[in-house]
């Protein structure tokens, strides 16, 4: 029983801060909070893939004299990319919050929603 | 050697050709350079297709890196289907994107949007030709960022909402996508496709690849837009530009098929399949009826016709769920019809937009004295969609009620075709303002939108018909795809 | 020329025509000199073949594989045969008559009528020599889209409703009902093509088939039986060109075809009779057939009467059919003929009585029989051939219906012919008694507000178009033996 906790704590992490992250984006209604809430969200996916390659006692990927036991690198090159995703989403989602803001002159969903449907009632 | 590249120039092309767009600068040059690009990019398709259908599959190891540790290009019947309707669609729709484009973009911008439609074209022919789970996500992140700008740039303040809302939904489907692809890694150490089937039966009981499963198909969901996760699509479709909602309804969601059909099939296979079948069924039927219900009430022809899509992905996925070949094929052969179909619709809205500048229900009365042309391409492809005889879209019908006959599901069958009287509906609706509705008074003389945007329409209005009366070729193609992935359950 | 190359020649007469139409279009002379030519030539074509057919031959070409397995392709047996040649001929008189009525009611959009009536025709002669079922969908469908614009032709509110019943019901039952069964029929059979004998023979057990003929008989919602008829009284809104030719013989002609096809060659009389199936359509054709024919007593517009009698006639066709006996089947592919030439002769005259006096109640033709003498004439005569009195052709149809239901089980059906016959005498001779014995009141008034402008016959082209078909009621009569011979082979006997 402690081993399902302490021995998988890292994937208890990975599971507690993906459901903050996808609760923040769910129930937040500033843009900028959505944003964030996304990347709390991503960044714990980073976090189960990299923490699943660590190998027990490993070192790090580099073949070296004496050095038997290391862990997996590919996750880790994935992660690479996906965190290259990451940022392109993050700066493409704010750039879009910035553009929202200078349109509707404000980042609060609901504000935003009372005014598309003040204005564009024909939509 | 050419030929020999092919699978990696299908994809490279395309890449290496955005950033010289944005270099280019100007707004002419650049849609010249991308119609070239796409254009060489179809016929890389084609090439690919005869070579698939002559020889066989096709594997190319990137950068000879063996798979499956290097990442492997594998081009099937079905994937090499798919690029070609891709990039066949994305080839026609850019000589009517310049007068579109221009009329609708600011002119300095217009460079940006060439580069993204490049990008988007890279990340859509990208999932087609990967054997790689995790390169999958990759093109899917390339493709979905670029459509993201790409609806962003609609002349409505609410493109950018509509871009947003997408990009949240977007961004937690591809990251549930990797969630589920990163516990398969761990159960079996691989990420490429086919070497994954052959290591899943092994580990399939266990919670871990059970949940991977969950996740994955639901993260494929979200991209697709199958009912209720469907929330991010009319708005998407409603504001992005008319030549962007061309290209996305034609393809992306086509392409999200695809990638779903791929890892249920090649990927899982076995017995999972028939759970996630019960449950797709349930829910395309519900998309079926819910869709084309919403979309008899729209004032907006867009978002009508985006209501319809998520009707017609229902008919799609619904092929699909009944996991046999006739269903297979029914949706296969459905997802390269309504890519033409939806493709002329929205060519024709568009080309409406182009003139009277409104995509209101209620600014189209008499339009159809007013440009016959486009109005007509509008109702041939209607029909289409409704499924009327000799058109593309009876086909996909004829087999999709076959299959669901062959299973014994009477009721399915009937509500496959008492679903497509609803599209009578909403189509009638804007036939009757069309034709019936005087013009307003005040209604200067008009004429046909300019001949580039109509030949691309009257392309993909001629393929709709084409193809329903001559479906032969298809139908052999999807059903060979069909009976390969069937291939996948059997084992 | 050889049968085959005769086949494709039928199709695509019309289809030129319409083309050459349209290039006519400024020149209203030429437009219908065009009309004319076309329509004179296809029935040239269609007639050819007529002697093939008669000797036993069964030409047929396959133009294109639509799907594997399952093709557009023509047969041509005698039913079609017949078909095609009632509707091409009388596409002939419908043309002349036309020309008079168009100009005569100054019409608008004439050049759009004409186009859309030869492509209507084309789909008609596509319905009539379908080799399978797929086929006869794809023309079945086609007609009622191309036939649309006609019925929409005025393109007022009241037309917009018209069509939306029009479209809503044809459609929808085609989608709903028969397509489904034909998928159906397709996966127990694994064919489509129409075989003596028969397809389902043997492939499914009596309820399977008798739900299959229901879906099959409403599926074919242009054979209008209750309660989807109301499309017919709706598309009455059309020119009575339009309602003549295709809503007394095209289109509801292509309805009962489809039903005869399908019981002869999808089901086979054999099977049919071995089911409840013909119990059932039997009586709900029955029931249509009376009352309809109860409603149209209560109809004071004249198309609206008509029409409702056209429900009911439909409804002897079927009726007939349903018996699934050789002499049953006769009698209603003979009734198509006797039917298509009677009713057309009468909604000519209704037409006539439109241009010439704007009247288009029944109420106040008070005595128009002696201002209008050889319309009114002819109407008689189109009465006798819906009635079924000699020396009208509807008589001997009605004869082989009648020994139709003799041989088989269903003796109490001869109750509802005794019956129908009297209703639609009922229905049908007040108008005649009234035009001619009544009202000279109303005379005297039309004289006194018209001044010297009365009521006259109908224009010249007009006279002549309703002529031809009353000498073509009558005609009937005479080659009705011949018909029957000719019809023979089909139905086994």
């Amino acid at each position: 029983m402690m081993d399902q906790f302490a021995g998988l704590y890292n994937y208890w992490i990975f599971i507690v801060l993906m459901m903050i992250g996808f609760y923040i984006v769910m129930a937040q209604h500033n843009l900028i909070k959505k944003v964030v809430g996304l990347n709390i969200f991503q960044v714990s996916v980073f976090i189960f893939y990299i923490s699943m390659s660590k190998v027990e006692d490993g070192s790090a990927p580099i073949i070296a004299e004496g050095i038997t036991v290391y862990s997996n690198p590919l996750p880790h090159v994935l992660i690479l990319t996906a965190i290259v995703v990451g940022v392109a989403t993050t700066a493409l989602a704010l750039a879009l919050v910035v553009r929202i803001r200078d349109s509707y002159g404000s980042i609060e969903e609901d504000e935003i929603e009372a005014e598309e449907r003040r204005r564009e009632k024909h939509f | 050697m050419l030929m020999l590249n092919l699978p990696a120039l299908q994809v490279v092309l395309p890449l290496i050709a955005a950033p010289i767009c944005l270099l280019l600068r100007r707004s002419d040059w650049a849609w010249l350079w991308a119609t070239i690009v796409t254009w060489c990019c179809l016929g890389i398709a084609i090439c690919l297709l005869s070579k698939v259908l002559s020889t066989g599959a096709i594997s190319y190891p990137i950068g000879d890196w063996a798979a499956p540790i290097g990442i492997e290009y594998k081009i099937d019947l079905l994937s090499a289907f798919l690029l070609v309707i891709v990039s066949s669609i994305g080839a026609v729709v850019l000589p009517y994107a310049h007068a579109s484009v221009s009329s609708e973009i600011p002119e300095a911008r217009i460079y940006l949007f060439y580069t993204m439609y490049l990008l988007c074209l890279c990340g859509l022919l990208g999932i087609a030709v990967t054997g790689d789970a995790f390169n999958l996500f990759v093109f899917l992140e390339i493709s979905s960022l670029s459509s993201y700008v790409l609806i962003s740039m609609g002349r409505y303040r609410r493109s950018l909402t509509a871009a947003y809302r997408y990009l949240i939904m977007g961004t937690v489907g591809a990251t549930f996508y990797i969630i589920g692809v990163g516990m398969m890694y761990m159960m079996t150490g691989t990420l490429n496709m086919s070497d994954l089937a052959n290591r899943i039966p092994a580990v399939e009981d266990t919670r871990t690849i059970q949940v991977a499963i969950a996740f994955i198909v639901v993260g494929l969901s979200l991209k697709l837009a199958i009912f209720p996760l469907h929330m991010w699509l009319p708005n998407a479709y409603t504001f992005a530009p008319s030549v962007v909602t061309v290209f996305l309804a034609a393809t992306a969601t086509k392409v999200a098929v695809y990638a779903l059909l791929r890892m249920i099939f090649t990927v899982f296979g076995g017995d999972p399949l028939f759970v996630i079948g019960e449950i797709l069924m349930i829910l395309s039927v519900a998309a079926m009826f819910v869709g084309s219900l919403v979309a008899i009430y729209q004032t907006n022809i867009k978002r009508m016709l985006a209501y319809s899509s998520i009707a017609q992905i229902g008919y799609m996925v619904l092929g699909i769920s009944f996991i046999t070949t006739t269903g297979l094929a029914g949706g296969i052969i459905h997802l390269f019809n309504h890519a033409l179909v939806k493709g002329a619709l929205f060519m024709a809205v568009g080309g409406m937009f182009f003139r009277i500048a409104s995509v209101r229900l209620d600014d189209m009365a008499g339009i159809g004295k007013r440009i016959p042309i486009t109005t007509g391409c509008f109702v041939v492809a209607g029909l289409g969609l409704i499924g009327v005889p000799l058109t593309a879209g009876f086909i996909s019908k004829w087999y999709l009620v076959s299959a669901a006959l062959e299973k014994d599901m009477w009721l399915i069958a009937v509500l496959i075709l008492v679903s497509s009287l609803l599209a009578v509906i909403y189509i009638w609706r804007v036939v009757e303002v069309a034709y019936f509705r005087a013009p307003p008074k005040r209604a200067a003389v008009m004429s046909e939108p300019p001949l580039s945007m109509l030949i691309p329409l009257f392309i993909l209005t001629g393929a709709s018909i084409y193809f329903g009366i001559d479906a032969s070729r298809t139908i052999d193609i999807a059903m060979a795809a069909a009976n390969f992935l069937m291939t996948g359950v059997a084992q | 020329m050889s049968a085959e190359t005769l086949i494709y020649a039928c199709l695509s007469v019309p289809l030129v025509g319409a083309a050459f139409i349209v290039l006519a279009g400024s020149y209203p002379n030429l437009r219908e000199a065009v009309t004319l030519c076309t329509a004179g030539f296809l029935f040239l074509c269609v007639a050819h073949l007529v002697p093939t057919v008669a000797s036993g031959f069964r030409p047929s070409i396959t133009l294109l594989e639509m799907l594997p397995g399952l093709s557009i392709a023509f047969t041509i047996e005698p039913l079609g045969m017949i078909f095609a040649c009632v509707a091409s001929f009388l596409w002939i008189v419908t043309s002349i008559y036309a020309i008079g009525y168009m100009r005569g009611h100054h019409e608008v959009n004439q050049t759009k009528f004409y186009f859309f009536f030869a492509i209507s025709i084309a789909a008609a002669i596509g319905v009539a020599f379908a080799g399978n079922m797929l086929t006869l969908f794809i023309f079945y469908e086609v007609l009622t889209l191309c036939t649309f614009p006609l019925v929409t032709h005025h393109g007022t509110d009241e037309t917009k409703k018209a069509g939306r019943i029009y479209l809503g019901i044809l459609i929808g039952t085609s989608i709903g009902f028969q397509l489904f069964a034909i998928v159906w029929t397709y996966v127990l059979t694994g064919t489509l093509d129409f075989t003596e004998g028969g397809i389902l023979a043997g492939k499914a057990d009596g309820p399977i088939i008798t739900i299959l003929l229901l879906l099959f008989m409403f599926g074919v919602g242009k054979a209008a039986l209750m309660p989807f008829h109301r499309w017919l009284p709706a598309a009455m809104v059309a020119p009575t060109p339009v309602s003549a030719l295709l809503h007394a013989v095209a289109v509801v002609k292509a309805g009962v075809f489809t039903v005869i096809k399908v019981i002869v060659y999808l089901f086979g009389l054999e099977t049919l009779n071995g089911s409840d199936g013909s119990l059932y359509l039997a009586i709900i054709a029955g029931a249509t057939l009376l009352i309809s024919a109860v409603i149209a007593f209560r109809k004071d517009n004249l198309k609206a009467r008509l029409a409702y009698s056209t429900i009911s006639q439909l409804s002897y066709i079927v009726l007939g059919a349903a018996m699934a006996t050789g002499a049953g089947i006769v009698g209603a592919s003979m009734h198509i003929v006797m039917h298509a030439t009677a009713k057309i002769t009468l909604f000519f005259c209704a037409g006539a009585i439109l241009v010439a006096s704007h009247k288009t109640e029944i109420s106040q033709l008070d005595g128009i029989g002696r201002r209008m003498p050889i319309t009114m004439g002819c109407f008689l005569i189109g009465c006798l051939g819906i009635i079924g009195i000699p020396p009208a052709g509807g008589a001997l149809s009605k004869w082989y219906l009648m020994m139709g239901t003799a041989e088989s089980d269903h003796l109490i059906f001869m109750f509802v012919w005794m019956g129908s016959s009297l209703l639609s005498a009922g229905y049908l001779l007040p108008i005649v008694l009234r035009a001619f014995y009544s009202g000279s009141k109303t005379k005297a008034s039309v004289q006194s507000k018209g001044g010297g402008t009365g009521i006259q016959e109908a224009p010249a082209l007009c006279l002549i178009g309703i002529c031809t078909a009353s000498v073509l009621t009558i005609g009937a009569f005479f080659i009705a033996d011949d018909l029957a011979g000719f019809l023979s082979p089909i139905a086994g006997m």
